[in-house]
């Protein structure tokens, strides 16, 4: 193999075991930045000794080891540490490398729980979110410092200090290796997917050009989930983000179009829409369901997906469905958003007036005060219902404000349209 | 990256022969293993070519064969649709699958064609468009 083909394969190994390793050893010495450094040793070991000895059978395996062994070396040397480290140290020491296959299966659901613990950690609260999304995706994501800044556009040292003082505030707060339990539970989840799908929207918004690391981050959102459901299987709110992110990916190939235009979901070419993806969406949305009680807003977010998905052509789709099921999420997360788009959903299951009726409750909302699609939506409303003049006025007042040119233009073009149905 | 990942037949598999319980048991392990790091798309294991048929084509003629098919190793008996961070990832999940019974075999690797290896491209200001929608909406609770 040639050295840049085995520093390749050890990329490759790093992005399979480095989750594991770390948190396998942050169980052992309670410190995530100390694991992480031992893990590095780790990585720097098989840089130096692979090249030369080739890739061992069990990568993960070696990769412990040494990590486990460095561990005992920095106990040793520092007398700060527990007595109870010393011990753990100790029994350490003496269990084999490779461990009998029963020992290997509980092993096993350690490396599982250990796995999850690491997720809560990285994902802590008292992290701002910018720190958390750096850790969890060089964590857990095994993804270089290097690529988490191309992938967020800042430069490497900003993302390799945001790591740093992220790791500083978890040992100074002493934040616990443990998963969060009872009441404290739902909102330790729901910090996990915000971060999660955070990532997943910094990739699904900026399909673009000269880096493909930031497409990428799709699918390393999309990973992360899924090991996430794994892992917590029986959290309904995984499984519904999982299938929420699904769905969305299964629409990357329909939403460009040939000159780089973007194609809104009404009138993207079905048939471009990956189906393989929609079916993992759909069967991860039923494993939400399925665990029962009421759905919670990345679940009904993902039913939403799930009804235009399902809907062969944009005709076909169950806009009384999403209507009821946006009426859901306004009790979930309340927002004039969410009832600007329940508007939407009205409209085209009873009508544009309908629609009006909805959107009118709307206008003197603070938070829509700059939102150029409020006075878009409802021009389109009294345009259908064949109030031109007042249609034109919406539209133009829309098209003020938006800073994007193209939209601009299209929101005018709509405009002169009523002001000409108006003459007529 | 996606690949597909195709176990080539063996004289055992195209005749029909069960996998010991061994390789089962294993087999079942391993797509666990894939499923729990979250790049296992899809996989399938496939009847023997003797179930198969072929269809040949020359111009506007159809040909129809039915199986069995003679060169085994070519053949494909099961595959998998992954999804990873590149080739020598895809490699080193293949050599993981397990292989307790000692067989020869053989287990090809392909990517699949992705998006962006058609090139579509945002403009600036589409990109900008784009990510204002989202970062508008995403929060909230609506999708697109």
């Amino acid at each position: 193999m040639t050295a840049p083909d085995i520093h390749r394969t050890i990329d490759a190994v790093w992005r399979i075991e480095s989750a594991k390793l770390i948190a396998g050893l942050t169980r052992v010495v309670r410190d995530v930045g100390l694991a992480e450094d031992l893990a590095q040793d780790a990585l720097l070991a098989a840089l130096e000794q692979w090249p030369k000895s080739g890739v061992p059978d069990n990568p993960g395996a070696w990769l412990m080891a040494i990590g486990k062994r460095r561990a005992i070396d920095q106990m040793r040397r520092n007398p700060m540490l527990d007595r109870k480290h010393a011990e753990i140290g100790h029994d350490l020491e003496s269990k084999q490398a490779s461990p009998e296959p029963e020992l290997a299966e509980a092993l096993d659901d350690e490396v599982g729980d250990d796995l999850l613990r690491l997720v809560f950690i990285a994902c802590h609260p008292v992290l701002s979110t910018e720190a958390r999304v750096a850790l969890t995706l060089r964590l857990l994501g095994g993804l270089t410092t290097d690529e988490i800044a191309r992938a967020f556009l800042v430069p490497e040292p900003t993302i390799a200090q945001r790591i740093v003082r992220a790791k500083k505030t978890l040992a100074d707060k002493k934040v616990p290796f443990e998963v969060p339990r009872g009441a404290e539970l739902a909102a330790r989840v729901s910090s996990v997917l915000e971060v999660i799908y955070l990532i997943f929207n910094e990739g699904y918004s900026a399909t673009s050009g000269e880096d493909w690391v930031r497409p990428n981050l799709c699918q390393d959102a999309l990973r992360l989930g899924r090991i996430v459901a794994e892992l917590a299987p029986n959290e309904p709110e995984v499984h519904g983000l999982v299938s929420l992110m699904e769905i969305q990916a299964s629409r990357l190939r329909a939403r460009v179009g040939p000159s780089g235009e973007p194609i809104v979901l009404l009138d993207q070419n079905r048939s471009k829409w990956d189906r393989l993806l929609i079916q993992r969406g759909l069967a991860a949305l039923e494993r939400a369901e399925s665990l029962g009680g009421a759905l919670g807003p990345f679940a009904l977010q993902a039913a939403i997906a799930a009804c235009h998905a399902r809907a062969r052509t944009a005709d076909e789709t169950d806009w009384r469905r999403i209507a009821s099921l946006y009426q859901a999420l306004a009790q979930v997360t309340p927002s004039p958003i969410v009832e600007l788009n329940r508007a939407v959903a009205v409209s085209m299951a009873d009508g544009p007036a309908a629609g009006l009726a909805l959107v009118d409750t709307l206008t003197s909302e603070p938070t829509l005060a700059k939102y150029h699609l409020l006075p878009s939506v409802r021009g389109d409303f009294l345009r259908k219902l064949g109030r031109f003049e007042e249609a034109r006025v919406e539209l133009e007042r829309a098209a003020s404000m938006t800073r994007n040119a193209r939209e601009r233009e299209l929101l005018l073009e709509r405009a002169r349209a009523c002001a000409e149905s108006a003459r007529a | 990256m996606r690949f597909m990942v195709m176990i080539k037949a063996n004289a055992k598999s195209e005749a029909g022969v069960m996998p010991s319980e061994r390789l089962l048991t294993e087999m079942g392990k391993f797509n666990e293993e894939l499923v729990k790091a979250g790049v296992l798309l899809a996989g399938e294991g496939l009847h023997p070519s003797s179930k198969g048929t072929r269809v040949r084509f020359s111009g506007s003629s159809r040909t129809v064969i039915d199986g069995p098919f003679p060169e085994t190793k070519e053949l494909v008996a099961g595959f998998w649709l992954i999804q990873v961070s590149s080739k020598e990832e895809a490699i080193e999940w293949v050599k993981r699958i397990p292989n307790p019974d000692g067989d020869d075999g053989e287990v090809e690797i392909r990517q699949v064609f992705d998006a962006e290896d058609f090139g579509a491209e945002f403009t600036t200001e589409a990109r900008a468009l784009e990510e204002r929608m989202r970062s508008e909406l995403a929060s909230r609770g609506t999708s697109g």
